[in-house]
Order: structure tokens, then C-alpha cells, then sequence
């Protein structure tokens, strides 16, 4: 039987009226999707099912894992963040600058660290050669691009609008446009990938993508704000997204830098 | 709302985490990504292993990532990891004399990945380990991991994290042998023998 996009709208409404019986009852918001969330399929035989064996980090200032890999000026080039001008010819597409900070859980910048982003182009194609899609490849645009945070943490990209995309988990299942980020923090427990969506796209509902997010407030913080003052004239639209890793880090190790 | 006012610590909330999904092999992996260890050093291991699912079938959509420290037990600061040329924009490779101490390998159509590093040092308390974490199409969430190595039992015995775990998952932290300086670690992600994974607070 063919898998419908309401078939997976009624698992969503049930995860959803789920997490909220679970607030209703006492238990902590939840700021990160659950590993096991079956609306989206992939991840059914992918979760572990054995609890994660935790570890305080405040016990143990040895630990490989607060700390994180280093990143520096030899490992990008100065135009690896403007994703406009990798080719010989203009993308086609809304050009859009992306910026924002990125900061650990108590406000601090994370200053001199990776991002790395990718996205498909304006027609909903990712330049992979995987992807089945019909939409058209465009030439002028690969969807990659990198930088380094600055010292007050804040990061900048040049890009288009990525299009929605159909992926087949289920008949008609489109996934809303969005950018792929990857991030380091001061500590390799802050590692992050997720992905940075749209002001009102109007396919939000209907993802078990985003949807894995049960917490609305957790949710909103996934969509980028469009601000006026950062569009720049003659040119793009102009988006903010602050950044905050999850995970701990060690404060005494900041404070020894 | 994505705009964070750092002077009202109750809007610093984390931001979630989302899948890899299946089309970022264009994008993450690079040329020479589990070629940790500097070119000829005597310290060379090589760690090798399969990814599977709660079915035994192996992931070829899925990367680690590792992460440790140098034979003395020290935490590399040196970027360079994926270095660019200027000139092309394309990858120029590591320097084959510095090490980082990091890695990125993706899984090949088997599920198969592999990394050559150098054995890591003690650190403390611990015996020694290789951090990692683990990245898929279907986990919503990374997983991390550590690679202990075998051959000293007593350190094993008293490391702070494998005092604490189950006997019969034990050894799921621990690569096995196989030789000339190659070990094993696969990644069980769910059933039987499910790799043991861990969380920081």
C-alpha cells in the first residue's frame, strides 16, 4: 500500500500530542528531535535502542572530547563563503546573504571555527550525483561553501534561494528549502549538523523532517529571519541565523586561553 | 525567532540538530580524510570497520568523524586538516608532516570505512581511546562513540567510562587486533550487539 502524505501527517499529530502529554506531565522540554522518530522512515532501523551511557564533563577535565579540532586560514579561500562565484558564469537564482553568530550555551562567541554549508540550487537539485531528481543541474552552481567564524563569532555567506525538493519517503513528500550547516564549537561534544529553513514556508506542516523537532519554540529556532537591514541593495535578500551549540564545554578552559 | 539577545541568557537556547540526509558526499568528505597520521611515522595505526543497522545491512550513506590525541597524550591545536589552494579552490590535501589529530572518512558501498592515525596517549586517568562521532542519512541526532585499543588490560580495566559500562557491552568500545598495527571497530547502530554510545553533560 502506497505510503500517503496523510498517512504521515496523522503519525506527526500523534508524536506531537505525545511530546505534549509528556510536558502536560511533568517532563523537560525537549530541544532536540528524538533519535527515533518514525514519520521519518530512515531512522527506524538507525536509532540505538539501548540508553546512551552519559558522561559528566565537569569530573573530568581530561577528556579527548573537550576539545575540538582546529581550523585556520589554509583551510579555506577567501571566496570559499560566497557560493555565487565558484564558476565562471553567474547561478542562476534569488541571491541571498545568509549571517549570523555562532555561540555556546552561555552567550560566548565561538570565534576562529569551521562552518561548512550546502544546499540544493534554485530548482530544487543538489549537484550530487545520486540525487534522481529531474530538476535542471545549473552549471554556474556546486552548493557548497565554508568560512571561518570571526572574533566576535559572527559568520557570512553569499548564496541563491534553494528550491523544495521531492525526496520519495512517501507519495508526494517535498522537502521545504532549506541550507545544510555543519559546526564546530571549543569542545567536540558541541558538534553540530542540522539545517537552516525559511521565513512562513508554507510545506513546514507537512515534514517529518522539521516535524522530528516536537517543541515548537525548539522548532522556530531552525528558521532563519528575514531583516531589511541586512538585504543589500541592488543585490540579495538578506537573512540572520544565530547559531547556538548544545553539549558542554569545560569554562576552565576558556578561561586558561 | 533566530536573532539571540546574549543579554537575556533564558533566549540562549540550543539549537537542534538535524540529519546529514543522503546528499552531502559532494560537500563534507574529502580526498585524504582518514590519512590522519604524518606520512612514515613509526606511530602509525590503522583502524578499520562496518557501519550496520538494526538489520545487519552496512550504511554507505553514513560518516565518522575522529578525533584524538598524539602518542604523548597530547591534544593537537594544528588546523590544516583540509587545506584549499588558492589558486583553484580545490583541496590541496594535508601536509603529510603536521598532525591534526582529526579525520573525516565516509562509508564506502559496503559500509565500509577505514583511517590510518597515530596511536593516541593516556590522558589521566583514561586508558588510551579515539574519540568518534558518527553521522548518517536517518540520525537526526550524531552519535558519538570512543575506539579503546586492546593489549593493556590493566589500563582498560580502569578507565572511568569502561568501569561503568555492562560487562557484555563492554567490549563493543574496544577495536579488536587483527595485526601489523590494524584493529577493527565496527559500529553496531541498533540489536544485537548495539555499539555502546555516549552522552556528555
Amino acid at each position: 500500500m502506497t505510503l500517503t502524505q496523510h498517512d504521515i501527517d496523522q503519525e506527526i499529530a500523534a508524536e506531537h500530542a505525545a511530546y505534549e502529554k509528556r510536558i502536560a506531565d511533568g517532563a523537560p522540554v525537549e530541544h532536540q528531535p528524538r533519535r527515533d522518530y518514525a514519520p521519518y522512515r530512515s531512522s527506524v532501523l538507525r536509532h540505538p535502542k539501548q540508553p546512551p551511557v552519559t558522561i559528566d564533563v565537569a569530573k573530568d577535565p581530561e577528556l579527548v572530547e573537550l576539545s575540538s579540532p582546529a581550523f585556520g586560514e589554509r583551510d579555506i579561500t577567501e571566496i570559499d563563503n560566497d557560493l555565487t562565484r565558484q564558476h565562471n558564469g553567474e547561478p542562476i537564482g534569488e541571491r541571498i546573504t545568509v549571517s549570523g553568530r555562532l555561540l555556546d550555551r552561555d552567550g560566548r562567541p565561538i570565534r576562529g571555527q569551521l562552518i561548512e554549508i550546502w544546499q540544493a540550487n534554485s530548482a530544487g537539485r543538489y549537484a550530487h550525483q545520486r540525487e534522481q531528481h529531474d530538476a535542471p543541474l545549473d552549471p554556474n552552481f556546486t552548493g557548497v561553501g565554508r568560512t571561518l567564524t570571526d572574533a566576535d563569532g559572527h559568520y557570512h555567506f553569499t548564496t541563491v534561494q534553494p528550491g523544495p525538493y521531492p525526496w520519495r519517503q512517501h507519495l508526494n513528500a517535498w522537502r521545504p528549502a532549506h541550507i545544510h550547516f555543519s559546526l564546530f564549537g571549543t569542545a567536540f561534544t558541541q558538534r553540530l549538523v542540522t539545517q537552516m529553513y525559511f521565513p512562513s514556508d508554507p510545506l513546514f506542516p507537512y515534514d517529518p523532517i522539521i516535524q522530528s523537532v516536537t517543541d515548537d519554540a525548539a522548532r522556530q529556532r531552525l528558521v532563519a529571519t528575514y531583516d531589511h537591514s541586512l538585504s543589500v541593495p541592488e543585490f540579495s535578500m538578506g537573512y540572520q541565523w544565530d547559531i547556538v551549540l548544545d553539549g558542554p564545554n569545560a569554562t576552565w578552559i576558556e578561561e586558561g586561553r | 525567532m533566530t536573532k539571540i539577545d546574549t543579554s537575556r541568557p533564558e533566549t540562549v537556547l540550543p539549537t537542534p540538530s538535524h540529519t546529514v540526509g543522503p546528499f552531502y558526499g559532494h560537500a563534507l568528505p574529502f580526498p585524504g580524510g582518514g590519512d590522519i597520521a604524518p606520512i612514515g611515522h613509526p606511530d602509525t595505526i590503522t583502524v578499520q570497520g562496518y557501519i550496520t543497522d538494526g538489520e545487519g545491512n552496512p550504511l554507505p550513506d553514513a560518516f565518522v568523524e575522529l578525533w584524538g590525541a598524539d602518542p604523548e597524550g597530547n591534544i593537537p591545536q594544528v588546523d590544516g586538516s583540509i587545506r584549499r589552494d588558492p589558486a583553484s579552490g580545490g583541496y590541496l590535501g594535508r601536509n603529510g608532516v603536521e598532525f591534526t589529530g582529526w579525520g573525516r572518512v565516509q562509508t564506502d558501498a559496503n559500509g565500509h570505512w577505514y583511517a590510518r592515525t597515530l596511536r593516541p596517549g593516556a590522558r589521566g586517568q583514561h586508558a588510551p581511546y579515539l574519540s568518534v562521532c558518527v553521522f548518517a542519512r536517518g540520525l537526526l541526532v550524531h552519535l558519538y562513540t570512543r575506539i579503546y585499543l586492546p593489549g593493556d588490560e590493566a589500563a582498560l580495566a580502569s578507565d572511568p567510562l569502561l568501569r561503568r559500562v555492562d560487562e557484555a557491552r563492554r567490549g563493543t568500545l574496544i577495536a579488536a587486533d587483527q595485526g601489523n598495527g590494524t584493529y577493527r571497530f565496527d559500529i553496531r547502530l541498533q540489536g544485537e550487539g548495539e555499539t555502546v554510545f555516549l552522552e556528555f553533560q
